[in-house]
């Protein structure tokens, strides 16, 4: 928060909202794989400048017995401000996803974003690094798009379970990023080659900066990386919400900053922050 | 156009709708203009400095949810310098919740956040009270009559007390807090509730225990406002699973001259401006020229057939 006694404070003459409650159109809602769905909205202007780590908290339908009380969080999959429509990439995990996945196009959706402060671009940055795991790797996917309009090349490292739960891979590719992919099947997603992965890239001048979403072992590696090379780096974490609007201080972690420990609200100060001071 | 001004205690408000502490920050302006609201209730702020409740903070359960947040506070100096001049950009009155463990700290924390730009102090006096055992103060009109005595003497802004539902005798409560001095009374705050995850067999609050909110308790605290409203003549700001225009119109009825809405507009950030316009139309369709007129509207003689044809709110 930047208020202060001493700084200039805002005018409330005008209301702007920066965030639109509304109801948002089902264009569609379709399987990528066996755990994830793209579901793509048409929605207002303001929904539709959401930005890359910014995120959504969605009323999810119910399906019977279940009654999920409070909105869901989802982060940012892709966002097409001429058009009007964001998207998102989601796991079916609970009873607010059980109920997304039951939504058909034409069907409506409460939406209400965007939220957070998201990631930034450093124009100076020439090559960037994203790794991600699991739905991490949906938070990170709009940043190919974001980095190539701003002239700065990807590496992506994405990290899953099995070759066929990769997801965001085509995504990064269309936006000319390089893919490399790590799963457990296979025995490459330990931190141990991953880490060396990544010191190949910064090797070879390829990561100017870190992002990262979705593993707590991964972004140990990178802080440690970080610290040594001198690099920075934004994390985008995930924490239970209610309100998404950083009222109810529910979704509180813990930080390091300058050596003290602080509590931040993941919705309002985040869901992206800076690398060095997360704690996984 | 139906007049929505209201009067409590002093400090006219343009509407009865505003937030209930612990579910309003400035973030709210994100998605909704302020300028609307009746009031800005600030979230609770204590003398010491506290970082809250170990995690998970809120769980959700049938009809609403529960939490166990803890107060985090950054203190009066940090409120003083940051909050109120941010909240102060905003039109309506800035109501400044407050707790403390004992009598005494509560009227020193009132005193010292009483500074111009602050309407009106609401004392959250639901919490523990260290010299009674941890018993919270509204739990018995005796301690309820001393902590407001204290709290009168300390400030002489608009002073609300807010009551907990935990207590089986509200009515005795809120007329220990009209004697001692409140200029309103705010009915109620979370009912303490648990809740256990049977998948791990642990509780779903951190703290184990914490306070449930939302449509659930709705029903109940309408109640205690009833009761408050017949034992007291001092304003009642009804508070208690409001997320619609037909709760706020049926907390009114029941004599709440004003509603607080809380654990809705985590749902809804836009409930409490619906709410407005609800109530207008409310009004409007049943022939209330003020919306003040529905405080304590409640009829009780049987009706006759004409009144019975009953026009629901809109939304």
């Amino acid at each position: 928060m930047s208020t202060g006694g001493s700084e200039q404070l805002p005018d409330r003459a005008a209301f702007r909202p920066r965030a639109s409650e509304e109801t948002a159109i089902i264009l569609s809602n379709d399987l990528v794989n066996r755990e994830y769905r793209h579901m793509v909205t048409a929605c207002s202007a303001i929904a539709s400048t959401a930005k890359p780590g910014q995120f959504f908290q969605l009323l999810c339908p119910s399906l019977p017995g279940e009654a999920p009380f409070l909105r869901r969080p989802m982060s940012l999959y892709g966002a097409d401000p001429a058009r009007g429509h964001v998207e998102f990439l989601y796991k079916v995990t609970g009873a607010g996803t059980r109920g997304l996945a039951s939504l058909a196009a034409r069907d409506e959706i409460e939406i209400l974003g965007p939220l957070g402060r998201g990631f930034t671009l450093d124009r100076s940055w020439r090559n960037v690094v994203a790794v991600g795991r699991g739905a991490g790797l949906a938070t990170l996917g709009p940043l190919a798009q974001a980095a190539q309009a701003a002239g700065i090349g990807v590496t992506a490292v994405l990290s899953a379970r099995r070759p066929d739960l990769v997801v965001s891979d085509a995504l990064f590719r269309s936006r000319g990023a390089s893919v490399l992919t790590v799963t457990d099947q296979e025995g490459t997603s330990g931190p141990a080659h991953v880490e060396r992965l990544l010191r190949g890239l910064i090797a070879e001048d390829r990561c100017d900066a870190f992002f990262t979403c979705g593993s707590a072992r991964l972004l140990r590696v990178q802080q440690r990386l970080a610290r040594e090379f001198g690099l920075p780096g934004q994390v985008a974490m995930e924490q239970q919400m209610a309100c998404g609007l950083g009222m109810c201080f529910c979704c509180v972690r813990d930080f390091n900053v300058d050596g003290e420990i602080v509590h931040k609200r993941v919705c309002w100060d985040g869901p992206v922050f800076d690398l060095a001071e997360a704690l996984p | 156009m139906t007049d929505l001004s209201v009067t409590i205690g002093g400090l006219t408000l343009r509407n009865p709708v505003m937030p209930a502490s612990g579910t309003f920050a400035e973030g709210l302006a994100e998605a909704v203009d302020l300028n609307c609201l009746g009031a800005l209730v600030t979230k609770t702020i204590t003398r010491e400095l506290r970082a809250g409740n170990p995690l998970p903070r809120v769980a959700e359960v049938a009809g609403g949810i529960l939490n166990a947040i803890g107060i985090p506070s950054k203190g009066v100096p940090h409120f003083l310098e940051h909050t109120l001049p941010l909240y102060r950009t905003w039109a309506p009155p800035v109501v400044v919740s407050i707790s403390a463990p004992t009598a005494e700290g509560f009227a020193q924390l009132a005193a010292e956040v009483s500074v111009p730009g602050v309407g009106a102090i609401e004392a959250n006096i639901s919490c523990p009270n260290i010299e009674e055992d941890g018993k919270a103060f509204a739990m018995r009109p005796i301690s309820t009559e001393a902590v407001v005595r204290q709290l009168r003497a300390a400030t002489s802004l608009p002073l609300w007390v807010k009551l907990t539902p935990n207590t089986g005798e509200i009515a005795e409560v809120a007329r220990a807090a009209e004697a001692a001095g409140a200029d309103a009374l705010v009915v109620a705050n979370t009912i303490l509730a648990m809740s256990i995850d049977l998948q791990t067999l642990q509780p779903r609050l951190g703290n184990v225990m914490g306070g449930l909110s939302g449509p659930a308790v709705k029903p109940i605290v309408l109640r205690q406002v009833y009761q408050c409203a017949r034992a007291v003549r001092t304003p009642i700001i009804g508070c208690g699973g409001i997320a619609t225009t037909a709760d706020a119109a049926e907390y009114m009825l029941a004599g709440a001259a004003a509603v607080q809405v809380g654990t809705a507009t985590f749902v809804r950030p836009g409930a409490m401006v619906e709410i407005i316009a609800g109530l207008d139309r409310f009004c409007d369709a049943r022939g209330f020229a003020t919306v003040a007129e529905l405080t304590g509207a409640l009829r009780r003689e049987e009706a006759d057939e004409d009144d019975l044809a009953w026009v629901a709110p809109t939304s």
